[in-house]
C-alpha cells in the first residue's frame, strides 16, 4: 500500500531466505496480507469480494474436472453431461459445485458493486478499482453466457440464438456478423466448440488478469470504509494508519469464517435443492437442444434478467430492434460512468440525504423488478409498460446523479471511523 | 449487530425482492399433487415393474444402466434381468425401447421420446396428471386424447389399470367451442381409482429417480456437509472473535 | 490496538483447532475430486467379463477374444502338446510359476489351467517384455528360432519365446511368464473371462 511503511520480511528457515533472495514472493505476499492496512470498521458488506475469489477458485476447479469427461460438439455435449451426472463417481457433486457456483457467484457479484454504489468505493482515488471491476464484471456475463450455452440443453441452444441475433440489429455488418460468431447459418456444433475454447481458456485467463490488476489497484490505494473516512489521514508514530488493522490476520480470520457461512448456503442450495426451482437451472435444459422445437418461454438465467426485460420493453423503430439492444447495453455503461457522474464531495451513503438514499433504493427496486418481468412470457400489456417505467427509473438514477449528487444535503463526514473506542 | 438504518433498509428491500420473486418461481399450474418420493425403496420398485411392463416398449430410459436400477433399488442383477430386462440388454447396459424409431413415427407420427429426464424437464407431477387425463377420443388417429396435452400422439397404455375415462363438455357458448369440464370413468379398470393414483404414483417416483439417481444420496451427504460447515463456521467464529478483541 | 492481556495460549488453540477442522474437511472435499477418476460406469461395463463360445475350438487350435482391451488367446492343447510340458524345466525361468502376479492360485501349476480342464490354456497374449502380441507356433516341429521347437509361443518384436503353458524360456528378453487372467469354465462351451471360479481365489 503506498504510503504505508513495510516491516521487511526475512525468513528464518534456509531454503526459504535463498528463494526470497532471488525472488521476493515472501515479501510480496507479507506486504499485502500482514502489511496491508485496512480500515477497522469492515462490516456485513465486505464479505463479498473474498466469497467472489472463493467462489472463483471454485470454478475454475470444478470446471477443470469437469472438462476432463465433458465432450463438447453438438452430438455429444448433452451425453456427456448426463454422463458426468451418472457414470462418473461423484460426477454429479463436481457439475451442481459448477452450477451453484456459477449462481453464486452473480449473487455475491452483485452485493459487492452494491456495496461499492453504497459508500462511494468508486469516487477517486479508487476510480479504476471501480472500472477493473466492472470489467470483470462484463468478461463474467460472457463467460456465464458462454458456460451455459455448453450442456447444449434446449436453453443452451435457443439462449444463444436469441443472444447472438442481437448482433444482427447492427446496421451493415449485423447479419455477417452473426453468421461469424456462430460459426454456421444457426448455433450448431462450431458455436458450441468455439464457446468452449474461450469458456474453459480464454476468459478464464481474462478474468485471472482482471483479478489480479483490480486487486493491485485497490491496495495501491487502499480500501474504502462504510463511513467513507480517509484512514489514511491519522497516522500512528510509526506511520501506521490508526483506523486501521492489519488485514492479517484480522480480516483473513474474519474472511474464514464469512466463508464458512457462506458454503453453508450454498451447501444448503446444492445438496437440497440443486436447481433452486429451475432458477438456477432451467428446466428446459434437461431436454437435448432441437432446432425444430422453440420451448414455451425463452428466458436467459435469472442474473440477465434485467436486462433481458429491458430489451424486450423497447420497441422496434424504423425497421430495427437496435434500440432495445443499445438500451440493454447502455444499462451497463451507465455503471462504468458512475464515478464521473456522482458529484458529491461525500463517498458514503451514511453522510448524504434523501435523494441519493432514494436513488439507490430505486435502482435495486428497479433491478429486482426488471428480473422479475424478463423471467416471465413478456407478453401482458400492463406488464410492458411497468417495464418500461422501471427502465427509465433505472437511467434515471444515473442520467440524473450529477444534479442530485451535487444538491443533496449531506452531514459532516467524521475525521475517524466511527467505530473507535 | 446491524447498526445503520440504512444497511437494515437495504436488506430489507433485497430480501423481500428476493422473496418475491423465488415465491413465484415454482408454479404447479393446474397439476394434480403427484406425492411423488425417491426416498421410498419399494414404491421405486414398483415403479420400476410398471415401467419396464407398459412403457418400455416405446419409451427409452437411454441415460439409465439395469445395474444402476439394481443397486439403487436393493434388486439383486439377477431380479433386474429376469423381471425388468425385456431386451437382449447385459445387465450393465442402458434401456433403450424395442421399438424402432422410424416405425414408431410411422404408427403413432412422432417417435416416442426418451424419458430419462422427463421428471427433470417437466415435473413428477406433469407426469402423474398427464397419466390421469387421457380420455376416449374418435376424431384422434390412435383414439385417445390428453386434456393436459391436448393432441397427444400416445396411447393410453394404461387403459386396462385404470379404465376408460370419456369427456364431459361443460355448456358451450355462443360462437365458441365446447370445452372440457370434466372426464368421467365410465368403464371400470382391473384397479380402483385409488389403487391406479398409487400405482402412477410410484411410476412418477420412479421417473424422478431416473431423471437424478444421484438423488437417493444427495440429500444423506448434505445433511453431515452442513452440520460439518455450521461446527466448522463456529469454529472459526470463535477464532474471529479471539483476534478482535485487539480492535476497538 | 491494546497488545496487553492477550491470550496467546487461546490464540494458538484455537488457530489450531480451525487449522485441523478445516484441514478435516478439505480432505474429506478432496476425496470427490479423486474418485472422479476412478473408471466409469461405462468404463467398468467394458470391462465388465467376456463370455466365449468355445463350442467350436478344435485341438491344437486358437482363437483370440478381447478383456478390458487386451487380446485373450484361448488354445484347446493336444495330448502331445501337454505331453512335452514337465520336459521343458529346465529351460525355463519361472517353471512352477512361482510369480504370483502371473496367475491365479487355481492356475499355479505346471498346465497353468484348471485342474478340471487341463487341456484349456487360457493367457492374456501381451507379451511380458514390452507388450507385443505374440505368434501362436503350436507345431512340435523344429522352428528358425529354436531347433528343438516344442511348441508355444514366438514374439516376433524382441524375440521372446513361451512354452505351451505361457511359461517363458531363459535367455530371452521377456521376464515373466504370459499373464493367466482370472477365467471360468461355465461348460464344455462356454467360459467366462474376468470371473474367478465360484469359492476359488
Amino acid at each position: 500500500m503506498a504510503g504505508i511503511p513495510q516491516t521487511p520480511y526475512k525468513p528464518s528457515n534456509k531454503v526459504l531466505a535463498w528463494v526470497e533472495d532471488r525472488l521476493p514472493i515472501g515479501g510480496f505476499l507479507s506486504s499485502h496480507t500482514s502489511g496491508y492496512y485496512a480500515p477497522k470498521n469492515f462490516n456485513l458488506w465486505y464479505y463479498f469480494g473474498s466469497l467472489a475469489l472463493l467462489v472463483l477458485v471454485n470454478q475454475i476447479l470444478t470446471g477443470i474436472f469437469l472438462t476432463m469427461n465433458y465432450k463438447p460438439g453438438a452430438a455429444t455435449a448433452f451425453d456427456s453431461v448426463e454422463f458426468i451426472m451418472r457414470d462418473v463417481d461423484w460426477g454429479w457433486l463436481i457439475r451442481y459445485m459448477h452450477e451453484i457456483g456459477a449462481s453464486m457467484f452473480f449473487i455475491v457479484v452483485y452485493l459487492h458493486m452494491f456495496r461499492g454504489l453504497m459508500y462511494g468505493s468508486f469516487k477517486k482515488p479508487r476510480e479504476l478499482v471501480w472500472i477493473l471491476g466492472m470489467l470483470i464484471y462484463l468478461t463474467l456475463m460472457a463467460e456465464a453466457f458462454m458456460g451455459y450455452v455448453l450442456p447444449w440443453g434446449q436453453m443452451s441452444f435457443w439462449g444463444a440464438k436469441v443472444i447472438i441475433s442481437l448482433f444482427g440489429t447492427i446496421p451493415f455488418i449485423g447479419d455477417h456478423l452473426v453468421q461469424w460468431i456462430m460459426g454456421d447459418y444457426i448455433p450448431g456444433d462450431a458455436t458450441v466448440n468455439r464457446f468452449f475454447a474461450l469458456h474453459v481458456i480464454a476468459l478464464p485467463l481474462v478474468l485471472l488478469l482482471l483479478v489480479v490488476l483490480h486487486l493491485a489497484a485497490l491496495h495501491e490505494v487502499g480500501s474504502n470504509n462504510p463511513d467513507g473516512v480517509d484512514i489514511k489521514a491519522r497516522k500512528d508514530a510509526n506511520g501506521l494508519p490508526i483506523d486501521g488493522i492489519p488485514f492479517h490476520p484480522y480480516y483473513t480470520v474474519k474472511d474464514l469464517f464469512g466463508a464458512g457461512f457462506f458454503l453453508m448456503i450454498c451447501a444448503f442450495f446444492l445438496f437440497f435443492e440443486p436447481t433452486v426451482g429451475g432458477i438456477f437451472l432451467e428446466h428446459d435444459n434437461f431436454i437435448e437442444a432441437n432446432r425444430l422445437v422453440t420451448p414455451e418461454h425463452i428466458k436467459p438465467v435469472w442474473y440477465f434478467t434485467p436486462y433481458y426485460a429491458m430489451l424486450r420493453v423497447v420497441p422496434s423503430y424504423f425497421g430495427t430492434a437496435i434500440w432495445g439492444v443499445l438500451v440493454m447495453f447502455g444499462a451497463i455503461v451507465m455503471l462504468f460512468l458512475v464515478p464521473w457522474l456522482d458529484k458529491s464531495p461525500v463517498k458514503s451513503i451514511r453522510y448524504r440525504g434523501w435523494m441519493t438514499r432514494t436513488a439507490l433504493a430505486v435502482l435495486v427496486v428497479c433491478f429486482v423488478w426488471l428480473a422479475k418481468i424478463g423471467s416471465g412470457p413478456g407478453t401482458d400489456p400492463s406488464e410492458v409498460i411497468i417495464g418500461r417505467l422501471l427502465t427509465i427509473l433505472y437511467y434515471g438514477v444515473f442520467v440524473l446523479m450529477p444534479i442530485y449528487s451535487r444538491i443533496d444535503a449531506t452531514k459532516p463526514v467524521p475525521d475517524r471511523v466511527t467505530t473507535h473506542d | 449487530m446491524i447498526k445503520h438504518t440504512m444497511t437494515k433498509f437495504g436488506l430489507i428491500v433485497l430480501t423481500a425482492a428476493l422473496a418475491v420473486g423465488t415465491a413465484s418461481a415454482e408454479e404447479g399450474e393446474g397439476l394434480l399433487a403427484s406425492n411423488s418420493s425417491v426416498g421410498n425403496i419399494a414404491g421405486l420398485q414398483r415403479g420400476a415393474q410398471t415401467f419396464f411392463n407398459y412403457c418400455s416398449g416405446c419409451h427409452s430410459l437411454k441415460y439409465m444402466r439395469y445395474s444402476r436400477i439394481a443397486e439403487d433399488l436393493n434388486l439383486s442383477e439377477e431380479m433386474v434381468t429376469k423381471n425388468l430386462i425385456f431386451t437382449d440388454a447385459k445387465i450393465g447396459e442402458t434401456a433403450l425401447a424395442t421399438i424402432k424409431a422410424k416405425d414408431a413415427e410411422n404408427w403413432f407420427g412422432k417417435a416416442p421420446p426418451d424419458l430419462s429426464l422427463e421428471a427433470r424437464a417437466k415435473s413428477p407431477d406433469w407426469i402423474y396428471t398427464y397419466l390421469k387425463s387421457f380420455y376416449v377420443d374418435p376424431s384422434r388417429p390412435v383414439g385417445w386424447n390428453n386434456t393436459l396435452f391436448p393432441g397427444a400422439s400416445m396411447p393410453n397404455v394404461l387403459w386396462e389399470l385404470q379404465g376408460v375415462q370419456t369427456s364431459e363438455l361443460a355448456a358451450a357458448k355462443p360462437g365458441e367451442d365446447a370445452h372440457i369440464e370434466k372426464l368421467v370413468l365410465s368403464k371400470p379398470g382391473k384397479l380402483s381409482p385409488q389403487q391406479y393414483d398409487e400405482t402412477i404414483r410410484d411410476l412418477s417416483s420412479f421417473l424422478q429417480y431416473v431423471g437424478e439417481p444421484a438423488a437417493l444420496k444427495r440429500e444423506a451427504v448434505g445433511v453431515w456437509v452442513v452440520l460439518f460447515l455450521a461446527f466448522f463456521t463456529f469454529i472459526a467464529w470463535l477464532l474471529k472473535t479471539e483476534y478482535w478483541k485487539d480492535v476497538h | 490496538m491494546a497488545n496487553e492481556g492477550v491470550n496467546h495460549g487461546r490464540r494458538r488453540f484455537l488457530t489450531a483447532t480451525t487449522a485441523v477442522v478445516g484441514g478435516v474437511g478439505a480432505i474429506t472435499a478432496a476425496v470427490p475430486f479423486l474418485k472422479y477418476w476412478e473408471p466409469s460406469a461405462k468404463a467398468k461395463l467394458a470391462g465388465a467379463p467376456v463370455t466365449q463360445d468355445i463350442s467350436k475350438l478344435e485341438m491344437g487350435q486358437m482363437l483370440i477374444t478381447e478383456w478390458r482391451g487386451s487380446p485373450i488367446f484361448i488354445v484347446r492343447r493336444t495330448k502331445e502338446q501337454l505331453a512335452v510340458l514337465p520336459s521343458l524345466d529346465a529351460q525355463l525361468r519361472d517353471p512352477k510359476s512361482e510369480n504370483t502376479a502371473q496367475q491365479p492360485a487355481f492356475a499355479q501349476n505346471e498346465f497353468r489351467s484348471h485342474k478340471e480342464h487341463p487341456e484349456l490354456l487360457v493367457l492374456v497374449g501381451v507379451c511380458t517384455h514390452l507388450g507385443c502380441s505374440p505368434k501362436y507356433v503350436g507345431e512340435l516341429t523344429p522352428e528358425p528360432f529354436d531347433p528343438n521347437w516344442k511348441g508355444g509361443f514366438f514374439c516376433p518384436c524382441h524375440k521372446s519365446r513361451y512354452d505351451m503353458s505361457g511359461r517363458v524360456f531363459q535367455g530371452v528378453p521377456a521376464p515373466a511368464n504370459l499373464p493367466v487372467p482370472p477365467y471360468r469354465v461355465v461348460s464344455d462351451t462356454q467360459i467366462v473371462i474376468g470371473v474367478n471360479p465360484e469359492g476359488a481365489a
